[in-house]
């Protein structure tokens, strides 16, 4: 019988720590604000070096910003349980008599708000310093791409909690290849449609990338912003993608339980 | 032991498509804006010799800090490998040579497909050897050197080794001159560049490679290669002294404080 107070006290529990985290530990400021402007302003002198048009700063900004929730996907989300079973907190969250996809739910939650603390303050840092500027022609449909990005960009970092969770060492790897490809194929510094259309599909698995798009067709304006479809087919997309995420994440966790039981692989640490 | 989580098939996989991915990134930046690499060739030439040689920075300092992170809490062999009769810094060094090997392979191919795929302008015929040798010596010397002091700023932190190595590879990508001249930086950026080797390392590696008609105006063309040379032995050894002090400063700190066989499960 599904206990739907224990699992919402189960997701709020796991959220807690990385809400109160914000107000615990202040480091964040310095290297998740500060430090990332650093790249971000490399990036931005870089175009302006080449004479790209001043849009191309606030693009810049933009997926600087939003390169926090992909590194919280993939760090915080989908290498969690694999750091559980190290640390082997892992049987215990099993043994605990609630739904596993509580757990991942109350990570998402958490992660999103502090992410969201963290790269709205880059982007308005990032929007002050290089003097961005911005047009959004629709505020409310801004909000709804962004907040519809999220649930499917966690859905997936969910999805990759399931399969990473019976991963050896070579989950930490993995997880440090997927910055840099996928800050390419999905567009985050410049419109994705200038890598093609077929790449540009490929690169929309992963939701940030008709995220951003969207979101560059809002926020700014003129021929460099390039769409690579309307943004509300992207939108409409965004939540198909959300739906098949968050399903598959449950289906997933399952399976991967199951076979971490019938190997004998969920309380396997240091390999 | 680098490669020992992985087959060595997707290790050399790995090893080479995260910095290609991440010059790709300018490539496609730069097509956007000029479509042709013949169309400003001094400038593509200027970030994709210099985004290739970063690779050094930012896989050996990532690789340094690494050492004492995986030492002390995967492997949990610090300890041991700290009292051993050996020099600890000949050790970090040593475990940062197979990072050096695997980035100089990647840094080959990605040239490589600079000059065949995208129509880098380098003639193996013009380039100065002798030159270049001499310049990734001082210069891999140079990163190790900071790396050490990483590495010992790590020794007292827990989870922040990662985010302050970011930060400082941040800080260099961005002073000097990696993608763009630092003439584009305010004054008080490039005052910030003229002190760091890594502006100088760059600004001889790529007039070893590059023809003249290739080098775009670094805000440093008015200086001969040899003074640009020495520029780089005295900010290197200057960095040499500094990252020693600060290594030997915060290894005296973690003895003191009982850190060095700490376990943060990190």
């Amino acid at each position: 019988m599904i206990s739907l107070t224990l699992n919402y006290r189960a997701m709020m529990g796991r959220a807690y720590p990385r809400m109160v985290g914000v107000l615990r530990e202040p480091s964040w400021i310095l290297f998740d604000i500060l430090l990332p402007l650093l790249g971000m302003g490399a990036f931005i002198y870089y175009y302006r070096a080449m004479g790209a048009p001043e849009v191309y700063t606030g693009f810049v900004v933009l997926g600087g910003a939003m390169t926090a929730f992909w590194l919280n996907v993939l760090w915080s989300m989908a290498s969690q349980f694999y750091w559980e079973k190290e640390t082997g907190n892992l049987q215990l969250y099993l043994l605990a008599p609630m739904s596993r996809m509580a757990v991942l739910a109350g990570m998402a939650l958490g992660g999103m708000f502090l992410t969201t603390i963290r790269a709205f303050s880059t982007f308005i840092l990032g929007f002050v310093i290089f003097d961005v500027q911005l047009e959004t022609s629709n505020p409310w449909g801004l909000v709804a791409v962004f907040l519809i990005t999220m649930v499917a960009l966690y859905g997936m970092g969910m999805l990759f909690s399931s399969l990473y969770m019976l991963y050896g060492r070579g989950a930490w790897h993995i997880t440090n290849l997927l910055q840099e490809p996928i800050y390419l194929v999905s567009g985050f510094y410049f419109p994705v449609r200038q890598l093609g259309f077929w790449v540009a599909a490929a690169g929309s698995i992963i939701p940030i990338t008709l995220g951003l798009d969207a979101m560059r067709q809002l926020m700014f304006s003129g021929p460099e912003v390039d769409p690579f479809l309307p943004w509300q087919v992207e939108l409409v997309i965004l939540v198909g993608l959300a739906f098949v995420y968050l399903i598959a994440a449950k289906y997933a966790l399952a399976y991967m339980e199951h076979l971490g039981k019938r190997e004998g692989r969920l309380t396997l640490r240091w390999q | 032991m680098e490669s020992n989580w992985t087959n060595p098939w997707l290790f050399a996989l790995y090893s080479i498509i995260k910095p290609i991915a991440a010059t790709l990134i300018l490539v496609v930046m730069y097509m956007i804006i000029w479509s042709s690499v013949l169309a400003a060739p001094e400038i593509f030439s200027y970030m994709f010799i210099g985004n290739t040689f970063f690779m050094y920075v930012a896989q050996v300092l990532f690789g340094i800090v690494m050492v004492i992170h995986e030492d002390r809490e995967h492997y949990q062999t610090l300890k041991q490998v700290y009292i051993a009769p050996m020099s600890f810094y000949v050790y970090i060094i040593g475990r940062a040579v197979p990072k050096i090997i695997i980035t100089t392979i990647a840094a080959v191919i990605t040239l490589a497909f600079g000059v065949l795929v995208l129509g880098l302008p380098i003639e193996l015929g013009e380039v100065k050897w002798l030159l270049l040798a001499l310049a990734m010596m001082v210069g891999l010397l140079c990163i190790c050197s900071i790396g050490i002091a990483l590495a010992g700023v790590s020794l007292l932190t827990a989870r922040h080794s990662m985010g302050i190595n970011e930060g400082i590879a941040g800080m260099f990508y961005l002073f000097c001159g990696v993608v763009f001249p630092i003439t584009f930086l305010p004054p008080w950026g490039q005052a910030v560049g003229l002190v760091m080797p890594i502006t100088y390392w760059l600004e001889v590696v790529r007039r070893a490679i590059l023809p003249t008609d290739m080098q775009w105006d670094s805000g440093l063309q008015s200086y001969a290669t040899g003074d640009i040379f020495l520029m780089l032995l005295g900010t290197s050894l200057l960095f040499l002294v500094l990252s020693i002090a600060i290594f030997r400063y915060a290894d005296h700190i973690a003895r003191k404080k009982g850190k060095l066989d700490m376990s943060t499960t990190y």
